[in-house]
């Protein structure tokens, strides 16, 4: 596990791409400051979003956990790490300047009620048992393969793990149908990953023709944003709070039941937007709208509020 | 009926934990033959089988270059781990953290170790990790044709004629100056200098750095180039004569009073050092300095056991790590009880 910044995740973004093509579990939590560059070091943004989904050259995306308060930092910590030794892949916690560096009100961290995945590991005695193994062979179908840790007293427990092409056995390959084969086995490991995600927060409103969606602090903006709209507007809207990456089916669901959806976040380019439209259905893309915050501070309600009604009124 | 009795085959060589030879080997090699790289795996595996060593309990670790291909090429039994360019260390040291009982074996080259990955070579060597860490070292990236690295010496010529205006890294004075504990020079070429210190090196608990000379084959083993097989050959200046004798082997060496130099490594094993210098002692860091920078104008290529420190502290040692290895402890050791939380919730109610 490591903690750091856009600079840090740029920095080490080589060695994500490494994690995910050798698949070697890894939690990256991210601090999320102002960039470009060095940017505003002191101050907060959601500008990685992009970035780390798809980090690093060549056909890569990551697992990436976004929480919006001290207690789901927590939380997300905890399964961040089952996650990554589930999936053999690097996960990303999705924090930001304001979340990680001022002080929160919080009610209190709940223990783990679960005890710690390490996925699938492989000892000595299965290794008696099997014979052998094939370190990326798609056994159960779900695209995770088996692994064994240094140390593993079994003459066949090592493996070359290495970041050039490779065939189940871990070794060298340059063979075209052994590339595709293994980039599809990772494909379908990430989709495999999909549904078990965090799930967004869901907040339905009957009839509403407007949702909203957000994620990360701006949660906090959002709660406030809702009763603004409905009290001075009289606007009642849905509202989705997306927690992880690859976004989960039912967010698609939610843009399919709103006539207008607005992505509220807090960059300049739309970034989750630019990661909803990659996957939403081409009908429902033009559902999509967007609200954007980026001066280095923290969103505020009323912001929102204004932005949501000045676009509404061109409705 | 005639029958033919055939003699019983001859009983193959197995060392102390039943391996033979050929279970240290690897795959065939994709580097170039003549290679001094090849050369160094032989060493590996010949050091290896005569150790014993247990091939579960080594991690192989490489960056990127012909170096960094080479772990592919021997002790096929281990785990291995090829990273990337010049981040082997980094690798290397959390690999070790989480099982200390592992013997990391890190092949590095020049153009990985003493360019991209300088920042993390020192500051494996002022950590002192239990390692072996080798550096391949032809003067040149080998991989995207023999430009030259940082190694290579001052008016050094390129196969084109350029000639090397910048001065050379000394990546043993490097490691000696930062804190590694055991520092060597070798040529891949010295079959039996090469296998003394490697196995001193494998036992030594510490980081042990062997720059070793080896040449390129394809692009810099010609006239003019200082890391060419005739070039080294003409002026290897031996500091000693190394022979290595593992604690399990009960050997006296006979030499005349202070023509030797005896060193004891952790594990009883020992380093003779014969024809040393009568001047030189291993132990003193500024005298292995010295050395190193009279061999720079001297333009000989001196090779041999520079420094070794059997006394420091290695970073396991520091971190005060329990005995088990991390990786394998249960979670009833790694996750504190429900209390604990509790108890840290209370305190900033």
């Amino acid at each position: 596990m490591t903690a750091t910044s856009g600079p840090g995740i740029s920095l080490m973004a080589e060695f994500v791409g490494l994690g995910y093509y050798t698949e070697v579990p890894v939690v990256i939590f991210d601090v999320e400051r102002v960039g470009p560059s060095t940017g505003l070091p002191t101050r907060t943004a959601q500008g990685d979003i992009l970035k780390n989904a798809l980090l690093s050259h060549g056909d890569t995306k990551h697992l990436m956990l976004i929480p919006c308060s001290t207690e789901e930092c927590f939380s997300m910590a905890v399964e961040a790490f089952d996650l990554a030794e589930e999936f053999q892949t690097p996960v990303f916690v999705m924090s930001d300047l304001d979340l990680g560096m001022n002080n929160w009100m919080a009610d209190g961290f709940d223990y783990p009620s679960k005890p710690m995945a390490r996925g699938k590991v492989l000892s000595a005695e299965d290794l008696d048992r099997l014979g052998g193994f094939d370190r990326y062979k798609d056994v159960d179908g779900d695209g995770i393969g088996y692994r064994t840790l240094p140390g593993t007293k079994h003459p066949k427990a090592g493996f070359l793990t290495r970041g050039s092409g490779h065939n189940e056995q871990a070794i060298y390959s340059e063979r075209p149908e052994v590339y595709v084969g293994n980039m599809d086995r990772l494909a379908h490991k990430f989709e495999t990953a999909r549904s078990r995600l965090p799930k967004p927060e869901i907040q339905d409103a009957k009839g509403a023709e407007v949702g909203v969606l957000a994620y990360g602090t701006t949660h906090w903006a959002i709660v406030e944003a809702l009763d603004q709209l409905r009290k001075e507007q009289g606007v009642t809207a849905g509202y989705c709070r997306v927690r992880a990456f690859p976004i989960s089916l039912e967010v698609f669901d939610f843009i399919h039941r709103h006539r207008r959806v607005y992505v509220v976040e807090q960059n300049r380019d739309a970034q989750m937007l630019s990661l909803l439209r990659m996957e939403v259905d081409a009908a429902d893309a033009g559902r999509l709208r967007s609200v954007l915050h980026y001066n280095g501070l923290p969103v505020d309600a009323r912001s929102v509020t204004d932005a949501i009604v000045a676009q509404e009124a061109r409705n | 009926m005639a029958t033919t009795i055939m003699p019983p085959p001859a009983p193959k060589k197995v060392n102390r934990v039943g391996l033979e030879q050929a279970d240290y080997k690897g795959n065939k090699s994709t580097l170039c033959a003549g290679c001094g790289h090849n050369a160094i795996s032989e060493r590996i595996i010949e050091a290896c089988f005569e150790l014993g060593v247990e091939p579960y309990r080594v991690a192989k670790l490489s960056g990127i270059g012909c170096s960094s291909k080479s772990p592919a090429y021997f002790l096929r039994a281990s785990h291995g781990f090829n990273a990337v360019h010049g981040r082997m260390p980094s690798v290397a040291t959390g690999t070790v953290l989480t099982n200390r009982t592992i013997m990391a074996l890190g092949v590095s080259g020049d153009g990985d170790t003493a360019s991209i990955g300088i920042g993390q070579f020192v500051h494996l060597m002022r950590r002192n990790l239990p390692c072996v860490y080798i550096i391949e070292d032809n003067g040149c990236y080998g991989l995207t044709k023999g430009q030259f690295s940082a190694t290579a010496d001052l008016g050094s010529k390129l196969k084109t004629g350029v000639v090397n205006d910048l001065p050379p890294i000394d990546t043993c004075a490097l490691a000696i100056q930062l804190g590694a504990t055991y520092v060597a020079r070798s040529f891949s070429g010295d079959k039996k200098q090469l296998l003394a210190l490697l196995e001193g090196a494998l036992v030594h608990r510490g980081t042990a750095m062997l720059d070793v000379i080896s040449p390129c084959v394809s692009f810099n083993d010609h006239e003019g180039s200082t890391k060419s097989y005739s070039y080294v050959k003409d002026h290897d200046e031996p500091l000693s004569d190394v022979s290595f004798i593992p604690y399990f082997e009960d050997i006296t060496v006979d030499y005349a009073p202070g023509t030797a130099a005896e060193i004891t490594l952790h594990d009883g094993s020992r380093l003779v050092l014969k024809k040393l210098r009568s001047d030189y002692d291993p132990h003193n860091k500024a005298e292995a300095l010295r050395l190193l920078t009279a061999s720079h104008d001297t333009g000989n290529l001196v090779t041999g056991l520079f420094y070794i420190d059997t006394e420091r502290p290695n970073f396991i040692d520091l971190l005060n790590l329990v005995d088990a290895p991390l990786a394998t402890l249960p979670e009833s050791r790694t996750r504190p009880p429900k209390s604990v939380l509790d108890e840290v919730m209370d305190s900033l109610r």
